[in-house]
């Protein structure tokens, strides 16, 4: 009786919980998955790396996975002053601009896509501006990149935000204190604290601009070898009732992302016991 | 503790069945219904179209409505599902229980067929390869036409924008693509080489390339990029109609291809709700005179010869080919230029 006590674990309901973690991950993630892996048995392995290698699609994760990761750098840096600015500030309007860092979670891509578009080519805002400079941003991957910059910052803001947070101002007021220059200070003592989250918000906004599609088909131009992303080749390829080959192209890019994702992930537990010790 | 994780687990599967069960025992009360549905008063049609057709069948629907109500006294009324055709077919395949389709190329309705949804042969079921209407490719260009153009050999002039969507993801940009692909065969004796470089040098100009029909339209009205826009006729007139004529002008060339969005009912699904007599009255009814007069109104071609002379003269006539004879059929064009390899991916392949 004693034994099967102490067996148990400070908390109970280890079982059961663990039993409906298993029951909606599979529901929720790997039976779709799976279903996935299940569409392209269709091909054979030759005609799979037919498909994944070709010149074309090729071209296309090249955009994908470069846009997506300028517009991830681009965001940690903005996201880091956006979270800075939340937390360590106070001015009139503060709740709002906190609200309005979600906006691009709520906001259907399209919509985002297609009011991007607008004022960033030719004859919009913000284009007609550049247009004189000899500078095109809506039809090229700048254009890309900034729709990809819009849907990622949150991800870097509401991941850098709370660790912000909890700092704790006497380890800073200690290395004033200490003769430490406002520099050396963030190097030093709050830089380390940062990186991880930091490393985290990356990680998720450049994921999510790797997968993104809706705001991204109206600014990219969708021109095949240059501004063609890899997930508008899967729609076309399903639009040809080709559903084998969809899935092969997917499936190479979400091997890539794990992939990639596996590295930052391992990069960053390097960097939280750097910081530990 | 393993004791415990595999009681969760059983805890788990047992759920998963229930769910399973639930969901399943839902479905087949749900069919219940609707296998009584066929002897109700109403009855409800499930018509799943492609994008521009919205306002054609909202009008036909209430027609028919009324006409097959004074013929049967029975009421029906008929639900509509619009999106990309490629996507639309897509969607019956994958079991949206549509009763008829009405969708903007035969490849997509091909597709529900080898699915087993839809009988072998509907194309010949109806009149006019089963389109009731038809439509043509024609050129928008901004008013005054500024930069003259009238025909297909200037869209691959140097410094002339093309607005076309991308084939591979739009179906009915696969209309533009093959009727500059005929023109080009025309002109230079069948010799398809040719037909394909100038295939080419069109697709050369095109600064972007949107990824469905709307989008291409959107790129070419809102954002003022390009000179000309490659359009349906339909499309062409209601963007003239709804920005105003002061803003734009429709060139018609001197040939183009015969759009012909087609018409099926999914035997499948009919057959189970047992909705099949008043589907097919439904497509019937297309071809009847206000069948047809809504659809010219709409700026649709309509099949009918009465109906055609009331409309003279809106519908200008331009030397018309199809996709059978000029092609042999979506089967052999999908083959040769869409799929994969295919002229068009040629067209993109690096040097």
């Amino acid at each position: 009786m004693h034994s099967s006590t102490s067996k148990r674990g400070v908390l109970p309901g280890f079982g059961i919980t663990m039993g409906y973690s298993v029951l909606y991950i599979s529901l929720v993630v790997l039976i779709p998955l799976s279903a996935l892996l299940l569409n392209s048995t269709g091909l054979t392995w030759e005609k799979f790396w037919d498909v994944a290698t070709d010149s074309r699609v090729l071209a296309s994760y090249k955009v994908s996975f470069l846009t997506a990761a300028a517009a991830g750098l681009i965001d940690t840096v903005l996201g880091l002053l956006i979270a800075w600015v939340l937390v360590r500030y106070d001015f009139p309007g503060k709740n709002i601009f906190d609200a309005m860092i979600d906006l691009p979670f709520a906001l259907p891509t399209a919509v985002a896509g297609v009011s991007l578009t607008a004022i960033y080519s030719a004859n919009g805002w913000i284009g007609s501006l550049f247009e004189p400079l000899g500078i095109k941003i809506a039809f090229t991957p700048i254009g890309i990149t900034l729709a990809l910059m819009f849907i990622g910052i949150p991800f870097v803001v509401r991941t850098v935000q709370p660790v912000l947070q909890e700092l704790d101002a006497e380890v800073e007021e200690a290395a004033a204190t200490l003769g430490a220059s406002r520099f050396r200070t963030f190097r030093s003592v709050v830089l380390p604290e940062l990186l991880p989250p930091l490393l985290t918000g990356f990680a998720l906004a450049f994921a999510r601009g790797i997968g993104e599609y809706g705001s991204v088909v109206f600014i990219s131009g969708n021109m095949p070898m240059k501004t063609e992303i890899a997930p508008l080749l899967i729609m076309s390829k399903l639009e040809q009732f080709d559903y084998a080959g969809a899935t092969a192209v997917a499936l190479i890019l979400l091997f890539i992302s794990f992939v990639l994702l596996l590295l930052i992930n391992s990069l960053q537990r390097k960097v939280r016991k750097t910081a530990k010790e | 503790m393993k004791k415990v994780l595999k009681q969760g687990m059983v805890v788990s599967l047992v759920l998963a069945v229930s769910l399973v069960a639930t969901a399943c025992g839902d479905k087949s009360s749900a069919t219940d219904a609707e296998g009584n549905g066929g002897k109700a008063k109403e009855i409800t049609l499930l018509n799943v179209s492609y994008d521009p057709t919205r306002e054609l069948y909202s009008e036909f629907n209430e027609v028919f409505a009324a006409h097959w109500e004074q013929k049967s006294g029975q009421k029906v009324k008929i639900r509509q599902s619009h999106g990309g055709s490629g996507k639309q077919g897509r969607a019956v395949i994958d079991g949206l229980d549509a009763d008829v389709v009405t969708l903007a190329l035969g490849y997509d309705i091909d597709a529900v067929q080898q699915a087993g949804l839809i009988h072998e042969g509907w194309q010949q079921k109806y009149d006019h390869n089963s389109s009731p209407y038809t439509s043509t490719i024609v050129f928008l260009v901004r008013k005054g036409n500024p930069k003259g153009i009238k025909d297909w050999d200037d869209l691959i002039k140097d410094g002339i924008e093309v607005i076309t969507p991308n084939p591979q993801t739009s179906g009915g940009a696969r209309w533009n693509y093959l009727a500059a692909w005929g023109y080009a065969m025309h002109q230079n004796n069948n010799d398809e080489v040719k037909a394909q470089e100038f295939v080419k040098e069109l697709y050369e100009n095109v600064p972007v390339l949107d990824s469905g029909a709307r989008g291409a339209t959107t790129t070419f009205v809102e954002r003022g990029l390009g000179d000309v826009l490659l359009a349906w006729e339909n499309e062409a007139w209601l963007s003239v109609e709804e920005l105003g004529p002061d803003k734009f002008d429709i060139v018609y060339p001197s040939e183009s291809i015969i759009a012909e969005p087609p018409v099926a009912v999914v035997d499948k699904n009919i057959d189970k709700k047992g909705t099949r007599e008043v589907a097919e009255a439904y497509l019937e009814y297309l071809y009847s005179e206000e069948g047809q007069t809504i659809a010219a109104e709409n700026y649709y071609r309509p099949t009918l010869d009465s109906v055609k002379s009331k409309f003279e003269g809106a519908f200008p006539e331009i030397k018309l080919f199809t996709i059978d004879e000029e092609f042999g059929g979506w089967a052999a064009v999908h083959e040769k230029h869409f799929r994969d390899g295919g002229i068009f991916t040629q067209i993109y392949a690096p040097k």
